[in-house]
């Protein structure tokens, strides 16, 4: 275990724009009643424990990786995204991206 | 992102985190489990509207006014439903008041339970192991990489937050501040100092930006 931590001056509250997406996924959906806040916590904290094991968390980039894999664990879980509905939307949004113009909004084919 | 040159043919790509949110937002919205607007709305709030200066309102303003002080302490709750500075992770706060005696500084040491209506999304820091890890076990190191050394006879109390139970510390006011006005005190009173990593700054600091 390192000693040494990011003290850093202050920063944006979201380091990428995905990082903001997913979270307010998650806020929208613990508001809409899909799951409670304890029970996200819980299910989150078992994620950044079992990514914990391997190497050392450094609350960047890898925190909201954790965010992301327990969120698609309770939804596809819970029948509302299963890994191959998220797989096949997942590719139609590469293909929109690679067949659409630089510089030109990208929007889903289907 | 794999790339970011300007004479690509095609949009940039983004990564594969970014492109499975994509997904899940679009699935979510086909089905009627989500609204997009109300996705931009949350993240408009957290990234734009709260942030740490809800906190240093609250601090400055229980430096002004003993009466609110107590109140504060006694039971957070109301006084801070009060001010507006309530809902998704405020539900139930309790503030901790630095002392000669003690100071405070708060954890989560499950994951990241933090008091968002007053100090908004917690800094990279404090979601990570080595913050999370080391607050409980030994508080007074991980304050002097903050750069803070109490004195010998300074209790470190270490809170450890939950889903049902967030910390705000009260930090001690300041040198040299009397006769400022709420609003220069607030200046004073940064993010980390209502964590217990830093000590509020003093006037001759010149305030914290904000």
């Amino acid at each position: 275990m390192s000693d040494c931590m990011e003290l850093s001056a202050p920063e944006p509250a979201f380091l990428e724009p995905w990082h903001a997406q997913v979270f307010a996924l998650t806020v929208s959906l613990n508001e809409a009643g899909r799951f409670s806040w304890a029970d996200w916590v819980a299910r989150f904290s078992q994620t950044l424990r079992r990514n914990g094991l391997s190497r050392e968390l450094d609350g960047g980039a890898d925190y909201f990786d954790a965010w992301l894999e327990t969120l698609e664990a309770i939804l596809a879980e819970a029948g509302n995204a299963s890994a191959q509905e998220v797989e096949l939307v997942r590719r139609d949004w590469e293909e929109a991206y690679l067949s659409t113009p630089h510089g030109e909004p990208v929007h889903l084919a289907r | 992102m794999p790339h970011d040159h300007s004479d690509h043919p095609h949009a940039v790509l983004p990564s594969d985190p970014a492109l499975r949110v994509k997904a899940l937002e679009t699935i979510l919205t086909r089905k009627g489990l989500i609204d997009p607007a109300a996705l931009d709305e949350i993240i408009d709030t957290y990234q734009n509207k709260i942030g740490p200066q809800n906190g240093a309102r609250v601090v400055a303003r229980a430096w002004s006014d003993p009466a609110f002080k107590a109140a504060l302490l006694a039971d957070a709750d109301p006084v801070l439903a009060e001010l507006g500075f309530y809902g998704r992770q405020g539900e139930h706060m309790v503030v901790v008041e630095n002392t000669p005696e003690q100071h405070n500084m708060v954890v989560c040491t499950l994951c990241s339970c933090y008091p968002w209506p007053l100090l908004g999304i917690p800094p990279g820091w404090y979601k990570s192991d080595a913050y999370r890890a080391r607050a409980v076990r030994e508080p007074r190191k991980v304050l002097a990489d903050f750069g803070m050394t109490l004195p010998a006879e300074t209790a470190v109390r270490v809170w450890d937050s939950t889903a049902e139970v967030r910390y705000l510390v009260l930090p001690m006011r300041p040198e040299g501040s009397e006769g400022l006005d709420e609003d220069a005190l607030a200046a004073l009173v940064s993010r980390d100092s209502m964590i217990g990593t830093a000590l509020a700054s003093t006037p001759d600091d010149g305030g914290y930006p904000s």
